[in-house]
């Protein structure tokens, strides 16, 4: 890197870090969706040919989901997006007066799901310093919602015996395996390289899931609203790339995570957060002391770095993230990494000898 | 700056509420985060080893990145009590080690 530039943004090669937040489509999303725009704009619910193409389209991409999860086909729905796979999910598995355990450090999609349920009996598991919930203490319960990964931190939370499970996959579809023992799991496909604007709710076959919304008269009895046919095409195609490439781009990946952690190790008084293994291939948050969260991502971004925070002054709510604060981990000066399917090894050193700089910069500016 | 920021100030201790001995108070009312952690860090240096701090603070952060500094410094992180307006104020023991105490 050369000297920090202050008065213009940059774009830097390999810059964007925030795959956590919004993966680049995949090429073969983008393939996939060109020819069903042009194919797939039809109503599947009618009889005529247009409709039997759009129709045709959406059931192949139902079935490439299917296979790409290992599921069965007539568990997977496409909603509107994943907060609204969470909201759908969730909200169908729990019957008038419920008791729901949850972990701490779920997304705010399955928190603001369960407050706007009056009736519910909610319960917050908390999480160990690394995030994760401890599968002996979950208490009783009639639902269960617990995550498969931490999309902050990364941490893979522990496979969970009996009952009705509630599996919010948003930060891990794809990239990794199910956890076993769903009962209801939700995905979004921007996260693993699809487009915005589809979730992906699985309602394994046999679970009392009611829809907890309005019905409405479409192909999926569980979702409702005109189908958006290209887009479910090409998260299906993306999931597809994304499930054949993983063992490739999970351990080049893993192993460069490893090598940011050790690079922010090496900066005084900075903490990595979550697990240091059983994690997310992509993705490390880390939180420097006396470095104002907001500053941190801005100077980066000057370099040309896109990045995450959880620190309270980045966020709507001015309030600090309750998955930093669950875990007791520092809230400030925090910097979420999620790398993209092709980040180089020389990207990432890039990253890491900026990263120093940018922090004593901010530090000196602080009177440190 | 905003003209309404205040500066945090030393005082002595007061107040019946206290659950120990409280020597300064870091007034930190109104200071963002990570404001509350950098006046503690730049104060801290001239606190007695055994002393308590208190940071008071209506930050949200300052709730748990004040045990996260204690944790990360060596220091010993006493609890929360509010302050007589009701702000909170989180309590810092100064421990043994001069060396964690001081700021980078």
């Amino acid at each position: 890197m050369g000297p920090p530039d202050r008065y213009f943004f940059r774009v830097v090669d390999g810059g964007y870090l925030d795959t956590a937040s919004s993966e680049p489509l995949h090429p073969a999303a983008r393939e996939a969706m060109l020819a069903a725009l042009d194919q797939g704009y039809a109503d599947p619910r009618r009889l005529h040919t247009p409709a039997r193409h759009a129709r045709l389209i959406l059931d192949n991409a139902r079935e490439a989901v299917a296979e790409a999860l290992g599921v069965r086909r007539d568990e997977v729905s496409f909603t509107s997006s994943g907060t609204e796979a969470v909201h759908r999910g969730l909200l169908g598995l729990l019957p008038q007066g419920a008791t729901v355990a949850h972990s701490a450090v779920e997304h705010s999609a399955v928190l603001h799901a369960l407050s706007w349920r009056p009736d519910l009996t909610v319960r917050s598991l908390p999480v160990d310093a690394s995030g994760r919930v401890d599968p002996d203490a979950l208490g009783d319960y009639d639902v269960l919602a617990l995550q498969d990964a931490n999309h902050e931190v990364g941490t893979v939370q522990p496979a969970v015996g009996a009952g009705v499970v509630f599996r919010d996959a948003a930060a891990s579809m794809g990239r990794t395996p199910l956890r076993e023992g769903w009962s209801v799991a939700a995905g979004s496909a921007h996260k693993w390289g699809g487009p915005a604007g589809v979730g992906v709710l699985l309602v394994r076959k046999g679970v009392a899931w009611r829809n907890p919304f309005p019905a409405d008269d479409r192909v999926d009895e569980r979702v409702s609203g005109f189908e958006n046919v290209p887009a479910a095409l090409g998260a299906a195609a993306a999931l597809q790339a994304v499930v054949a490439e993983r063992d490739d781009v999970n351990a080049r990946q893993h192993a460069l995570v490893d090598r940011i952690r050790a690079a922010v190790a090496a900066i005084p008084d900075a903490e990595v957060v979550g697990d240091p293994v059983v994690r997310l291939p992509h993705l490390v948050t880390f939180s420097f002391l006396y470095v104002d969260g907001e500053a941190v991502v801005d100077a980066l971004n000057r370099r040309g770095f896109a990045v995450a925070s959880g620190s309270a002054c980045t966020a709507s709510t001015l309030e600090p993230s309750h998955v930093l604060a669950a875990m007791g981990a520092l809230t400030h000066g925090n910097v979420r990494v999620s790398l993209t399917r092709d980040t180089t090894e020389d990207e990432v050193d890039a990253f890491c000898a900026a990263l120093p700089e940018v922090v004593a910069g901010i530090r000196r500016e602080a009177g440190l | 700056m905003p003209s309404a920021r205040r500066f945090p100030r030393w005082s002595p201790g007061s107040g019946a509420r206290q659950v120990c001995d409280v020597v300064i108070e870091l007034d930190c009312r109104g200071l963002p985060c990570p404001r509350p952690v950098i006046e503690l860090a730049k104060l801290f240096p001239d606190v007695p080893v055994g002393e308590v701090v208190a940071v008071a603070s209506d930050d949200p952060a300052a709730r748990y990145d004040v045990p996260a500094w204690c944790r990360m410094r060596g220091q010993d992180y006493v609890g929360e009590e509010p302050a007589e307006d009701g702000v909170p104020r989180y309590l810092v023991r100064k421990g043994a080690t001069a060396d964690a105490a001081s700021p980078p």
